[in-house]
């Protein structure tokens, strides 16, 4: 996988030029907003993706609580992580584009009251994460997810009612309003160019956890003495120098050397 | 024994405990109480105007009041570390859970029935719908609020900063059950809607969330 | 004075050392009467290691004492025998079965910490942890007999948390064996508890074992118990240090009140100091 990487950035720089051209250039100016209805073409597409990042947080959190597997806690932390992202540009475009069109920054609108709700979801549980001490950080933070994602339709459903029940302006679109099919071409290449950035920073994302878990279990493996380092195959030498200079160790209480426990003769 | 006898006797154990420990249940009606005259110098509206905002200000003020109460009532299972006792033992962790949660209940409930005259009096409320919709709203919110937040209480307990946590991941989640309380009272207080809607929406999601923390109160007690 | 016949499976009689090198690569043939059996049992914490890897099998009807300095991981090991922690590498067979669980009422488990309501009596503790075991006929007659078993009246209506601490010692005691199991975890039983107090509970706990069941201790007052331990088990920096019958010589003598003895103290080769002439076990 590794050495498609160069490949994979290159032709996701192709797509966000060619959607930065759709977008700006190709599709026609809309005829009550004017140019500033363009920055749709980035806040759709940015909150699909990270309505699909979410879901995957979802879908590999429960793979994790099924098969504790290191792999899909990384990419449930990668995906919420990118998925937060985006979800931060879904909010702050909706403002931008409402301010000059509306004369309003909020209205708590539908979508973009489901989106901000959707968001503190995930930064509660990004933030759960952060705080969790130990190994149970990740089956914690699993549990959190799966409560998150569950109350996503939820979410969608009541806040939809309240807004029929006391309506306010819409910012991104009504349900009814239709799309110049040229205009379509604009947001789904658009789409394309962020889902396949979203997947390059979650693979960054994902190789990075995996690298630190690896770190810490160098650690954790250096701790029980260079004799179950060499044992566990991943020493790197080390270990034999250890064993010939015992050097007395200053962890915690135990005035042991971290050398073979000293053996006890016979009384 | 089985699920519900384990529950029932842990029920009663934490019934007993909040009794004779009753500065713990004061000092949270004490807060309750500020709460309620804080909201009141805060907001000082007319009959009508009170209709309109007193459900919101009714539940943000409950749910304050919820998180004092969650936290405390998982506090005592960690004092003496007594919660080893309860998993060392062959009894199911969902037990444990529904006692709780039901404990929980109890008492939220109960913080409620004493905050709500006072809410009354200060803000000269009177429906125009029917109480006994108020009721229900009352019943099937406590128990979201409840059965996220005695989940999520275990949760945070085990962080740093655990009492803090608990609101941080309860919060975002019950949002859609925080906006159906206090648009359905809202409703019934004004007369000028039906809570249908909002009640079976509140139904779904307490079945929903009561399902998922039966089902994963038992990996998340156990992880370390 | 002890009733089964045959020595630990991997002790000589001087003490042997169960270092990971001497690990054998192929298992020896499984001892049908092994209570307990641990293999390379890992535990962290972060980086930290308080295992490292511990390997023991040990038969029934035995009273062990779990020994070594602090920090050595002895509370960690009982947590894991437990079933409170798992083991990060590693197995651990209790009661003939890999499920912790399973076993779970036919063990009893006495934390560092009380592990008691302070605001209920010894009565109704005990009735409600009684209850999470299953017993539900005779329940109060149990709980008063294993209230007087260590030695404390059932009648008393306190909150436990107003009792002494020898007496909460012995109320914590008491919750760890009201379901009558078949073996018994201990960590550090005796901490702050009066002399008299501490040579009563050894007698019980010596009576237990002289039923059949399987008792580790984890203390630092060893002497207490030095009439009725059949093994100690030494930990050492999360490692098995050693493994002797009764207590370790050095331990019987006043050098048992130091917890910290170090290597500067056992001498250049790592023995323990000491009369060992004419000393006999």
């Amino acid at each position: 996988m590794k050495r498609f990487f160069p490949f994979f950035v290159l032709v996701t720089l192709a797509l966000l030029c060619y959607a930065f051209y759709q977008a700006m250039y190709v599709a026609p100016t809309e005829s009550t907003m004017g140019d500033v209805q363009r920055i749709f073409y980035y806040h759709l597409p940015h909150a699909w993706v990270a309505f699909l990042l979410f879901f995957t947080n979802f879908l590999a959190s429960i793979w994790y609580l099924v098969r504790r597997s290191e792999r899909s806690d990384a990419l449930a932390l990668a995906s919420a992580e990118v998925g937060v992202v985006f979800c931060t540009v879904v909010l702050i475009t909706g403002p931008l584009w409402a301010r000059p069109v509306w004369g309003i920054w909020w209205t708590w609108d539908a979508r973009l009251t489901s989106t901000l709700v959707l968001w503190l979801i995930y930064v509660s549980y990004l933030v759960l994460r952060r705080f969790a001490t130990g190994a149970q950080t990740q089956v914690l933070s699993a549990a959190l997810a799966i409560f998150g994602f569950v109350d996503v339709p939820i979410v969608y459903l009541s806040i939809r009612y309240f807004r029929t029940q006391h309506p306010q302006p819409v910012i991104a679109g009504g349900e009814g309003s239709g799309l110049d099919p040229r205009m379509w071409t604009a947001v789904l290449w658009n789409l394309a160019g962020f889902l396949s950035l979203a997947l390059l920073l979650i693979w960054l994302r994902y190789r990075l956890a995996l690298a630190e878990n690896a770190v810490e279990e160098a650690h954790a493996n250096r701790a029980l003495g260079p004799e179950a380092e060499m044992r566990s195959g991943k020493s790197d030498g080390r270990a034999e120098a250890e064993m010939r200079v015992t050097k007395p160790d200053g962890r915690g209480s135990a005035p042991q050397s971290s050398s073979a426990p000293k053996v006890g003769k016979p009384r | 024994m089985t699920v519900m006898a384990v529950a029932r006797r842990t029920l009663a154990k934490d019934l007993r405990l909040e009794w004779r420990a009753k500065d713990a249940v004061n000092s949270m009606l004490f807060f309750a109480l500020l709460v309620v005259v804080i909201f009141s110098f805060s907001f000082d509206p007319t009959a009508e105007e009170s209709r309109r905002i007193a459900g919101g200000l009714v539940w943000v003020a409950f749910l304050f009041a919820a998180v004092v109460a969650l936290n405390q009532t998982w506090a005592r299972e960690l004092r003496n570390q007594v919660l080893d006792a309860y998993r060392v033992s062959p009894a199911p962790a969902v037990s444990l859970f529904l006692a709780k949660a039901v404990g929980n209940f109890i008492l939220v409930s109960v913080l409620e029935l004493l905050m709500t005259p006072l809410f009354v009096i200060f803000y000269n409320l009177r429906s125009v719908g029917p109480v006994y919709q108020l009721l229900l709203i009352a019943v099937l919110g406590t128990w979201a609020l409840v059965v996220n937040g005695t989940f999520f209480a275990a949760i945070s307990i085990r962080t740093r900063s655990r009492e803090i946590m608990l609101p941080l991941i309860l919060f975002p989640i019950s949002i859609p059950a925080l906006l159906a309380m206090v648009d359905a009272t809202t409703s019934v207080l004004t007369g000028e809607a039906s809570p249908r809607f909002w009640l079976q929406l509140l139904a779904v999601y307490d079945l929903v969330f009561t399902t998922v923390c039966v089902a994963l109160f038992d990996t998340v007690i156990n992880a370390e | 004075m002890k009733s089964s016949a045959s020595a630990p499976t991997d002790a000589a009689p001087g003490g042997a050392v169960n270092t990971p090198q001497q690990t054998p690569v192929s298992r020896p043939p499984v001892n049908a009467r092994a209570v307990v059996s641990l293999e390379g049992v890992v535990r962290h914490f972060g980086r930290f290691a308080a295992l490292r890897g511990v390997t023991a099998e040990v038969d029934a009807g035995r009273l062990f004492l779990i020994l070594g300095e602090n920090g050595a991981g002895k509370s960690t090991l009982l947590r894991i025998m437990a079933g409170l922690l798992k083991p990060t590498r590693g197995s651990i067979t209790m009661l003939g079965s890999t499920d912790l669980r399973e076993v779970a009422s036919r063990m009893g488990y006495m934390g560092h910490a009380p592990l008691l309501y302070d605001e209920l009596s010894a009565m109704e503790n005990l009735r409600y942890f009684a209850g999470l075991y299953g017993i539900a006929q005779g329940i109060d007659t149990r709980c008063q007999a294993a209230i007087r078993l260590v030695g404390l009246d059932p009648e008393l209506k306190r909150g436990v948390g107003q009792y002494s601490q020898g007496m909460r010692q012995r109320i914590s005691l008491a919750r760890a064996i009201v379901h009558d199991p078949e073996l018994l975890l201990l960590d550090e039983p005796f901490s702050n508890v009066d002399v008299q107090s501490a040579r009563e509970m050894a007698r019980l706990l010596g009576n237990m074992r002289d039923e059949g069941k399987t008792i580790f201790v984890v203390t630092h007052q060893p002497v207490v118990l030095e009439a009725v331990a059949d093994e100690s088990l030494l930990l050492s920096a999360g490692l098995l240090a050693a493994r002797e019958r009764g207590l370790p010589e050095y331990m019987k003598f006043p050098y048992s009140q130091r917890a910290d003895h170090t290597d500067a103290d056992k001498g250049n080769d790592g023995a323990c100091p000491g009369p060992v002439e004419g000393g006999e076990r």
